[in-house]
């Protein structure tokens, strides 16, 4: 195992969505619910699962635009939870996010080579003199052209855009990138590309992704390991290779039978029933049981937690425990 | 490597896309009330300029001093000589109204610009931070708007006095609410948005992100509440003016004139009619130019 990057502890991030009154019928949102794991220096922690599994709620408490309910967060050794707006300030040149949607995620009214230099000038990372050089030069790293600096983002495409904020990001020279499905609002003849651009960036200035997806294919093109959330829940974590050949949690199996294959022996369809259950308010116990296809007696009644069961994978159902 | 073979979108040089401030113009001018409104501002603006200039310079352009009694003269009907016919004291009013509109205008400006500087921060204050801030700042504003507003600018002139300038703060202290609600409520929906999320997440502090990210982006609401803010202004300082507690004599306002003149509403309703129409016609104006300037600035409604 190597270096740390990230590791994180009992994370978890809970919504208030009604109140009640007086304190009852409150309802809680559980979208992250006690998540440990870690992130080694150098590598793609791929995260996967289904809209409203809480793993974009992950990726936004690492960037600070959450703040997490309870548990810690500690970036190569030093604790980010808990710190004052300004102390946490000094690490956003560390820890970058490249968003979603390029159409919502760049401002409007500023131009691209403005967007690109303020986290510089922000950060007082180069004299005023060596910014333009900077972004010139961030431009054509992502693929675009210096003249374009003083456009608007609302000239150029979705995958253009996407590249301003990939720019954006690695401004700061940061150590460790989220990746916030950053493809998966562009054309699929785009996506291609802009994995490979992020493949070739890692390479070139040593960065640590948290890749966030919402299916098993994307990841697995890009990622060195894989987590598999559940409803607020990380479920399994294993290398790339081995969660692909051997899952071993009923809801990876289940993700792994619907994605489209090629060239593969074909897996059995898992077809899982039934609606993913609200997270508001969860009962304890399995996350998972009401949907699983292989619930056995008591798995109602039994809190999951993740255990190694092979090395470097981890898995949390009643199954292996 | 693919990234630099790709090809620029266009090639340098060529005419650049058009500007938003371009297609706002575009949509405003086929849009025949919005310039009927906007001509007759602009004429009003020049009248006051022009006023202001030639009286700072001590030069009289009006056909009469509009201070200047003249006893033998009064209540002179409209003619020649009298374009609006003249009031009890024997004052021209087409010169008294001319010369009032630097005031009304004047006033009109000051009273937005007062109220939007606080508008602005207690809103986006609000909207921003939430929470109890949010909770107090806009329950204070609930209850101002709760007071009628004419009723509650009488109040504020009471404690702080008569005059123009204590008349701007009261209306100006009158009129805040409703801008700190409309910058709030789009404060709430920017603060959400993607790009102010990014501006976060590379650095920047609270105050940077929201004159930075998000007070420009909220800006067309506020221009278009502004521009019908101005009329609702010179309204509010005429009714003001009606009651004797704007301007001091023998200023020309056109409020202060038709509560002077409401005396001879029967004998002399000359004296009542110009400066009321005067009043109709620059509220008009900045309402239909307002009016006009919202459709602009609405992507939606625009006509392409």
């Amino acid at each position: 195992m190597g270096e740390v990057m990230f590791d994180i502890r009992h994370l978890s991030k809970y919504f208030v969505v009604d109140k009640g009154t007086f304190g009852r019928d409150k309802k809680i949102l559980k979208a992250v619910d006690d998540v440990s794991f870690q992130i080694e220096k150098g590598e793609t922690f791929g995260l996967v699962g289904e809209s409203g599994c809480g793993k974009t709620t992950i990726g936004k408490m690492l960037v600070n635009l959450y703040e997490p309910t309870d548990g810690q967060i500690f970036f190569q050794g030093e604790e980010l939870t808990g710190l004052t707006p300004a102390q946490r300030r000094q690490y956003c040149k560390d820890i970058q996010l490249i968003f979603q949607d390029p159409y919502a995620s760049l401002n409007p009214r500023v131009t691209i080579g403005d967007i690109i230099s303020e986290p510089i000038r922000i950060n007082k990372l180069l004299p005023e003199d060596q910014i333009e050089e900077r972004v010139n030069y961030l431009l054509n790293r992502v693929g675009l052209a210096n003249h374009q600096r003083n456009r608007y983002p609302h000239e150029f495409s979705g995958g253009q855009r996407q590249r301003v904020g990939i720019a954006r990001a690695l401004a700061v020279e940061p150590k460790m990138i989220v990746c916030d499905e950053p493809v998966s609002a562009l054309d699929v003849s785009i996506q291609a590309q802009v994995l490979n651009l992020l493949d070739e960036l890692q390479e070139e200035f040593g960065l640590t992704y948290l890749f966030i997806a919402h299916g098993l294919n994307v990841v697995k093109h890009i990622s060195d390991r894989v987590g598999v959330m559940y409803l607020g829940k990380l479920v399994e974590i294993a290398p790339k290779k081995e969660l692909y050949e051997n899952p071993l949690h009923p809801y990876t199996q289940a993700l792994l039978s619907a994605a489209p294959a090629v060239g593969t022996r074909k897996r059995e369809r898992i077809i899982l029933e039934g609606d993913v259950p609200s997270p508001i308010n969860p009962e304890p116990g399995c996350r998972f049981c009401s949907r699983c296809f292989k619930r056995g007696t008591g798995c109602e009644a039994y809190e999951t937690k993740l255990k190694e069961v092979l090395p470097g994978h981890f898995v949390a159902c009643k199954e292996y425990a | 490597m693919l990234g630099k073979k790709q090809k620029p979108v266009e090639v340098p040089g060529q005419e650049k896309p058009e500007s938003e401030l371009h297609a706002v113009w575009e949509s405003l001018r086929v849009n025949k009330t919005a310039i009927f409104g906007m001509v007759i501002i602009i004429i009003l603006v020049a009248v006051a300029l022009v006023t202001f200039l030639a009286d700072a310079a001590g030069i009289q352009i009006l056909p009469y001093d509009p201070n200047e009694t003249d006893m033998t003269a009064s209540f002179v009907k409209p003619c020649a000589e009298h374009w609006f016919g003249t009031d009890e004291l024997g004052r021209d009013i087409f010169s008294r109204i001319l010369d009032g509109t630097k005031i009304s205008l004047f006033v009109g400006f000051a009273v937005v610009i007062f109220s939007l500087f606080f508008g602005i921060i207690l809103g986006a204050v609000a909207g921003y931070k939430g929470g109890v801030v949010d909770t107090v700042i806009m329950r204070i504003m609930d209850i101002m708007l709760s007071i009628p507003g004419i009723l509650f600018a009488i109040t504020l002139m009471a404690a702080l006095g008569k005059g123009l300038d204590k008349a701007i703060v009261a209306i100006g202290i009158v009129a805040i609410p409703e801008y700190a609600r409309i910058v709030r409520g789009s404060v709430l929906s920017a603060k959400e948005s993607d790009y102010t999320q990014a501006a976060r997440v590379i650095g920047n502090r609270d105050l940077r992100i929201i004159f930075k990210h998000i007070l420009p982006n909220i800006i067309s609401p506020i221009i278009v509440r502004a521009t019908l803010g101005i009329s609702g202004a010179i309204l509010d300082t005429a009714a003001l003016g009606f009651l004797g507690l704007g301007v001091q004599p023998p200023v020309a306002e056109w409020g202060d004139m038709l509560g002077r003149a409401k005396g001879y509403i029967f004998a002399a309703p000359y004296t009542l009619v110009f400066p009321g129409l005067a009043i109709t016609l620059v509220v008009l104006a900045f309402n239909l130019f307002g009016d006009g300037l919202s459709d602009a600035l609405d992507p939606k409604s625009r006509k392409r």
